[in-house]
């Protein structure tokens, strides 16, 4: 799950992460409101979406930047009115891009210096791990490649956690020296605190800022969580943004279906992650292109999968399914259930292939033969994804 | 023989009273399995399908019966604790079945096990199976939620992170076959009690096993070290398969350990690493057997 920038800075707020003063704002008027709230001639306005590449964007109405510099609340509220509703496209958006239905009104750092900060779960020692460098604002993977000497690792103890000594060496060998190396321990002890209490999974810091008066400060910052500990966090699950979302893997979740979109027309429906994947794969290796990820899990019921192929059929690009179920957990009469009822629901206009295997498989079977209806039956996993290639390409 | 258990393996599962464990509970004792406990917080004094007694603790339940192994079922918010329970009790192995248990719980197990004499499969993982003489193998032993039909004694070892793509192995084998000495599978979270190189190990020091299907996914860095071992130690024919060649970075797909990030663990970089080991890799995940045939036979005519 990720969040949004303006709620970022409230979650440093709350676990006193230093970071320049904000607020977010959802109209003109509220933004113009917020700029003259914060006193400053030295303003920011940033698009808020879940993308990066902001600065670098550009409206589909030919307005250029989701990041933009002011010195009066005037200037802030024009900006607003530009980006607010409007359409931002990055490279990381694709070129569709993303509807901007909030700004973050912010106090504009004086930047001296900028730095690298981030903690994740290393899984090769299985522990956390908090990695800074001096070079911020790049990409971590480019400077690793380039300049590796000039990354710097801690590793956290997993029952201790990250001692105040590890959070001054980090610090100084950021270069940092006096009240800023103090600044910046202290900051960094802020995020691990943070990164623990809401089981997040990566929380990256680019870039930490110096600023000219001499603050240490979190411009800006990815978070991702663990979505096995969001259970525990009601109030990390009350930041999630749909509207951010694929609206398909949206109505996936709602079914606790394991839902990615993804280009091609071969759609795929199958038990387990990792024949989910495979399925993908063998799509592929016999000339197909797989149109999404989908695992209905290991104990999926009649509606889980009527449900699934509801959203696989919401694809238009989806030209042909392949079926693929081996029964460990999941008992394939309940899949051909679910098939033979969402068949009948949706009146199937495309060719569909069915490959069964493991518990109940005799039932399965014969439940999808008697129903009569255009199943194309496969005996392997070769055999299915060969199956409905063809039947795509033919139809 | 096998490793990590035998047909006389005495089992306890807790969760035995939840709907996930009792049903594979039942199955396991279908299949001949010694499930000699079960064990449920506030439930102790009962019995399951009125044979196996259901205890409050696991040291009771070992006290009692012998247990030596766990298969967990408990839902996550209490899988930790009860892998905790488990070393506590000083159990030879627990294996956790559960799927979705907080990283951070499990970054804590993990590094509250060192030192101790139990070894942990899992977590989000299909279970161990070792199979028996009987018709469909029963009379051998089955830890966790794999179909026991699929499977036939014999002298190849699986090894892998996904539950169906190892169901897919084991009954491509027994179909062509060629019986499994031991199935272990270790589970998709990026934080696990075993691993693939753990496990590999555990296959060539054991003389019943001959050879090994080796099956891996996108994330971390398992396959890759468990390659360069073989490449150095390894004197029994391996066959691999990695699965997700076509998922894109930096989503997550399906098992939270099954994630691209950074460039790192992607497939290609886990295929090229299997080949440079020695490895047969499987083009697609419909000829892991006939692969691994091929390079015995390949590897018999030298």
């Amino acid at each position: 799950m990720n969040i949004h920038e303006y709620q970022a800075r409230d979650l440093f707020e709350k676990f006193g992460v230093a970071a320049p003063r904000g607020k977010m704002a959802g109209t003109p008027r509220e933004a113009e409101i917020a700029a003259q709230e914060l006193g400053t001639d030295k303003i920011v306005i940033k698009a808020q979406i879940h993308a990066g590449g902001r600065g670098k964007g550009t409206f589909t109405n030919g307005f250029k930047g989701g990041v933009h510099a002011a010195s009066k609340p005037e200037e802030i509220r024009e900006l607003a009115a530009k980006m607010l509703g409007q359409t931002l496209v990055t490279h990381q958006t694709g070129p569709s891009g993303r509807v901007v239905h909030k700004v973050y009104v912010a106090e504009a750092a004086d930047i001296a210096k900028e730095l690298y900060l981030a903690i994740l779960l290393d899984r090769g020692t299985a522990a956390p791990v908090v990695i800074a460098s001096t070079q911020g604002g790049m990409d971590i993977e480019t400077v690793a490649a380039l300049t590796p000497d000039k990354i710097f690792k801690e590793p956290v103890h997993p029952l201790l956690g990250l001692q105040p000594f590890q959070a001054r060496k980090l610090a100084a060998s950021l270069g940092l020296h006096g009240p800023q190396a103090s600044q910046a321990a202290k900051l960094i002890l802020a995020l691990y605190k943070l990164f623990i209490s809401c089981d997040c999974s990566l929380v990256e810091v680019n870039p930490l800022v110096v600023t000219k008066g001499g603050e240490v400060l979190a411009l800006d910052a990815k978070f991702n969580f663990d979505d096995n500990a969001l259970y525990r966090h009601p109030e990390i699950v009350a930041l999630r943004d749909v509207t951010e979302e694929d609206p398909r893997e949206v109505e996936a979740s709602k079914y606790c279906l394991n839902y990615i979109g993804l280009d091609g027309n071969i759609a795929c429906l199958v038990n387990g992650a990792g024949l989910a994947m495979a399925t993908m794969d063998i799509i592929k290796h016999y000339g197909g292109e797989p149109a999404n990820f989908l695992d209905v899990g290991g104990s999926a019921t009649k509606e889980q999968v009527a449900a699934a192929f509801k959203i696989i059929l919401s694809d238009k690009k989806v030209k042909g399914i392949l079926v693929n179920i081996f029964g460990g957990i999941m008992r394939c009469d309940i899949i051909a259930e679910g098939v033979l009822a969402a068949m009948q629901e949706t009146k199937l206009p495309v060719p569909l292939v069915v490959r069964l295997e493991g518990s109940n498989v005799e039932l399965g079977k014969k439940l999808i033969k008697d129903s009569g209806l255009a199943v194309i039956s496969a005996d392997s996993l070769a055999d299915g994804a060969e199956k409905i290639v063809a039947a795509v390409k033919a139809a | 023989m096998s490793i990590l258990v035998t047909p006389d393996t005495k089992v306890l599962i807790a969760g035995i009273t939840g709907g996930f464990g009792s049903r594979h509970a039942q199955l396991s004792l279908e299949y001949g399995t010694k499930v000699v406990a079960g064990v449920t917080p506030g439930k102790g004094g009962q019995t399951f399908q009125q044979v196996v007694p259901i205890f409050d603790t696991v040291a009771q339940a070992v006290k009692e019966t012998g247990a030596t192994v766990s298969a967990i079922f408990v839902p996550p918010p209490f899988a930790a604790d009860s892998i905790l329970e488990g070393v506590d009790a000083g159990l030879d192995l627990v294996i956790c079945i559960t799927e979705g248990i907080p990283v951070a719980d499990m970054v804590r197990v993990k590094a509250a096990m060192k030192g101790s004499k139990t070894r942990l499969i899992g977590p989000n993982c299909p279970g161990i199976v070792c199979p028996g003489e009987g018709k469909d193998s029963h009379g051998g032993c089955r830890i966790g939620i794999a179909p026991g039909y699929i499977n036939h004694k014999g002298h190849v070892g699986v090894v892998s992170r996904s539950g169906t793509l190892t169901y897919e192995a084991v009954w491509q084998l027994t179909t062509r076959g060629l019986g499994q000495s031991t199935t272990v599978g270790i589970g998709g979270d990026p934080v696990n009690g075993t691993s693939h190189l753990d496990v590999i190990k555990m296959f060539n020091d054991d003389p019943d096993t001959e050879a090994i299907i080796m099956i891996g996914e996108i994330g971390g860095t398992g396959e890759e070290e468990a390659a360069a071992w073989i490449k150095e130690n390894c004197k029994k024919p391996v066959a691999g398969f990695i699965a997700g060649a076509t998922a894109p970075a930096g989503r997550r797909m399906g098992h939270a350990g099954a994630i691209v990030s950074g460039g790192k663990g992607t497939a290609a970089a886990k295929i090229a690493a299997f080949r440079d080991a020695g490895i047969a890799v499987a083009e697609t995940p419909s000829v892991m057997a006939d692969t691994l045939i091929k390079h015995m036979q390949a590897l018999k005519g030298k």
